[in-house]
């Protein structure tokens, strides 16, 4: 009696809805995970803790380390120091073949000599059921993917989408605790990456099992996950979920990194316990929030304060003024369909150096309402609630 | 449009016309000749240009074409396999072992017996071989031996060894070839799938490898079969080859028409031979 694949979801109470992603035992413990190549310090000390069904993914730019930590996990390269625990058990020294984690890998790696359904069942042969259940369990983990009927193709007769959707039917049929993706989504043009998100998401829910994302694209990871680690040069950055990462960026690099950010030079005037003063040009002086108060990099310790571009608000050159509107000329107009980006040159005095500041707006677009056009004057209304302090 | 592409077609004729002349006079030119004579009729050091199947009723007949024939597809059965499985592991070594900024020095030191000729390089194996070669007198010189080992030279292992050496690289480059174009995330794949080195390496390098040694086996088995050089010296005459046999009607014994006979035959067993293996190397290519 095998269980039907559909009905394993240990993220799920006993009427089947789903419990809080933190109140679940973990499945991937890494403590002070340190991985040198030679010289080069790849991961410089991860600690982190991956629960049971969770989609976590890492996040980062190229050589940051993130596929490194994910093949860790995997088993395919041996740590320099630290531990690394899945499902409780420490896996130093237990072969990638013995790890309860399967791979999609960035190739595929489809087996170009098997057809679909051979690349599906390949992990199956000291499975003890029969043929004909194998058989069953193949077409299932195909059907689960979308490509029921598939089996009999030859592997290399296949789109993109079809091998990845092939490789995710190879690894999801072996039931893995953990499912390793490494730039799943990369290789796919737009439309299919986004129809991707959404299929991994719906199967992740349904299976149950913990999904581990590596992605350099920052929209991939805010819309999949629900936690992410970003991480710069072998360390984590800030482990948090989608939104305390667009909301709360740790640090003025993780702000960058994750969506599009206002930056302005800002001068600290004081502060008290329930927040900094700042200046900055076109907003005056400004009490920021204690919770909005992030670091500064170390790189460039000046401090400044960030905002998003729908942080703030487009007026017209009538709206009223008030200590809380600044002034500019629209120079730039991005039309996305849904909403368009604006550029606008503050024409505010500037104490910090004389250069004219220019910041991105984002609006939804209203049907049948004209966008305004190149050099018109507008207002900018802001709350400091939604300023966020580097320092 | 039309006349652009009739002079640029015209061009590439130019372009290819000084080999093709070349090899029509060279190979076709030739190979139609012996064709021809092998339906013509030997009368005393002259050729009869009368049409008859005589020659190869005879070829058909003769138990010693049949011996040789056999024989020579033994010995080139045998080089093959011996050279293959020799040359595998040297080509994995270099694929999957060397560093990659040292392939191409490894690449060059394989092709260094190309430096000498085949003659030398089989007389070398004579030497090697001999009565007083070098294993022999080595082993004397040890005092493991007190009279020379007879075995060594002059025998169908003594051939095999020659032939194996010879051929080796022509077998170590494309096995070398296919293995490099294995994308090493497969590998990963198979151990990730709960295999172990070994059965990655029989269900996925192996197969994906197939394509390499099948060319390196049609490579190697088709000049053995008529290699004549290597049974006449190493072999000293006592176990002819069927290119041994061609040689002597067309010179010794001057039957130029049965000679060719011989050798068309030998070329179609071959040809048969050489269809059957592309077939199974087609087979292979169309899973890529």
């Amino acid at each position: 009696m095998t269980t039907p694949m559909t009905s394993y979801a240990p993220a799920r109470d006993a009427e089947g809805r789903p419990t809080p992603i933190a109140g679940r035992k973990p499945m991937i413990q890494c403590r002070g995970v340190q991985k040198y190549y030679g010289d080069y310090h790849a991961l410089r000390g991860i600690d982190l803790t991956i629960h049971e069904a969770e989609f976590f993914s890492l996040l980062g730019p190229s050589g940051c380390g993130k596929t490194t930590l994910l093949r860790t996990i995997a088993g395919f390269e041996d740590i320099s120091s630290g531990v690394v625990l899945i499902d409780g058990k420490d896996m130093a020294g237990v072969p990638a073949n013995a790890r309860p984690t399967n791979m999609v890998f960035q190739s595929y790696a489809i087996f170009p000599h098997l057809t679909v359904a051979d690349n599906v069942a390949f992990g199956l042969r000291r499975d003890p059921r029969s043929r004909a259940e194998k058989a069953a369990a193949v077409d299932e983990a195909l059907g689960m993917v979308g490509l029921k009927g598939y089996g009999a193709r030859a592997a290399h007769a296949l789109s993109g989408g079809q091998r990845q959707r092939v490789a995710l039917a190879r690894a999801l049929i072996l039931k893995p605790k953990v499912l390793l993706l490494d730039e799943p989504l990369s290789a796919l043009d737009r439309k299919m990456r986004e129809q991707m998100q959404v299929e991994l998401i719906k199967l992740q829910r349904q299976v149950g099992i913990t999904f581990v994302l590596v992605t350099h694209d920052q929209e991939e990871a805010l819309v999949m996950s629900d936690r992410i680690a970003v991480m710069f040069e072998g360390n984590i950055a800030q482990l948090a979920t989608a939104e305390e990462l667009y909301t709360r960026p740790a640090s003025r690099r993780v702000a960058d990194f994750i969506g599009v950010m206002n930056f302005m030079p800002a001068r600290i005037l004081g502060e008290t316990a329930t927040g900094v003063t700042v200046e900055a040009p076109g907003f005056g002086q400004v009490e920021i929030p204690a919770a909005n108060v992030s670091h500064a990099d170390p790189g460039d310790p000046a401090p400044s304060i960030g905002f998003r571009p729908e942080a703030v608000t487009l007026l017209a050159a009538t709206a009223p003024a008030t200590d809380r509107v600044t002034e500019g000329i629209i120079d730039e107009v991005v039309y996305y369909g849904d909403m368009s980006y604006y550029d606008v040159i503050l024409d505010s005095p500037d104490t910090f150096g004389g250069q004219p500041h220019e910041i991105r707006i984002s609006m939804r677009n209203v049907f049948g309402r004209e966008l305004p056009d190149l050099g018109t004057r507008v207002r900018v209304g802001w709350s400091p609630g939604s300023l966020i302090l580097f320092r | 449009m039309a006349s652009a592409s009739g002079s640029e077609s015209a061009q590439g004729l130019r372009i290819v016309a000084p080999p093709f002349i070349y090899a029509l006079l060279m190979l076709a030119v030739p190979l139609l000749t012996i064709v021809a004579f092998s339906f013509f009729k030997d009368g005393y050091q002259t050729i009869i240009r009368e049409f008859t199947f005589e020659n190869y009723r005879a070829v058909w007949a003769d138990p010693i074409f049949r011996t040789l024939m056999l024989r020579s597809l033994l010995v080139a059965g045998m080089v093959t396999v011996v050279t293959v499985a020799l040359a595998f592991p040297v080509a994995y070594f270099l694929s999957f072992v060397v560093r990659p900024d040292h392939k191409s020095l490894w690449l060059f030191l394989i092709t260094i017996p190309f430096w000498t000729s085949y003659l030398i390089r089989v007389f070398l194996w004579k030497v090697i071989l001999g009565h007083n070669g070098v294993i022999n007198s080595g082993l004397k010189s040890l005092g493991l031996i007190d009279q020379p080992l007879t075995f060594l030279l002059y025998n169908t292992g003594s051939i095999i060894t020659t032939l194996a050496h010879a051929y080796a690289p022509f077998a170590i480059l494309p096995i070398y070839v296919a293995l490099e174009k294995i994308d090493r995330s497969l590998l990963e794949a198979g151990r990730d799938l709960g295999e172990s080195r070994l059965m990655t390496f029989w269900r996925v390098t192996l197969p994906l490898a197939m394509p390499g040694v099948l060319a390196a086996v049609l490579i190697v088995f088709i000049p053995t079969i008529g290699d004549y050089v290597t049974p006449t010296i190493i072999g000293g005459g006592k176990i002819p080859m069927v290119a041994n046999l061609i040689q002597a009607q067309m010179l010794d014994i001057d039957n130029k028409p049965l000679g060719s006979a011989i050798a068309v035959t030998a070329m179609l067993i071959v040809t048969v031979l050489a269809l059957v293996f592309l077939f199974l190397n087609r087979r292979f290519l169309r899973m890529r």
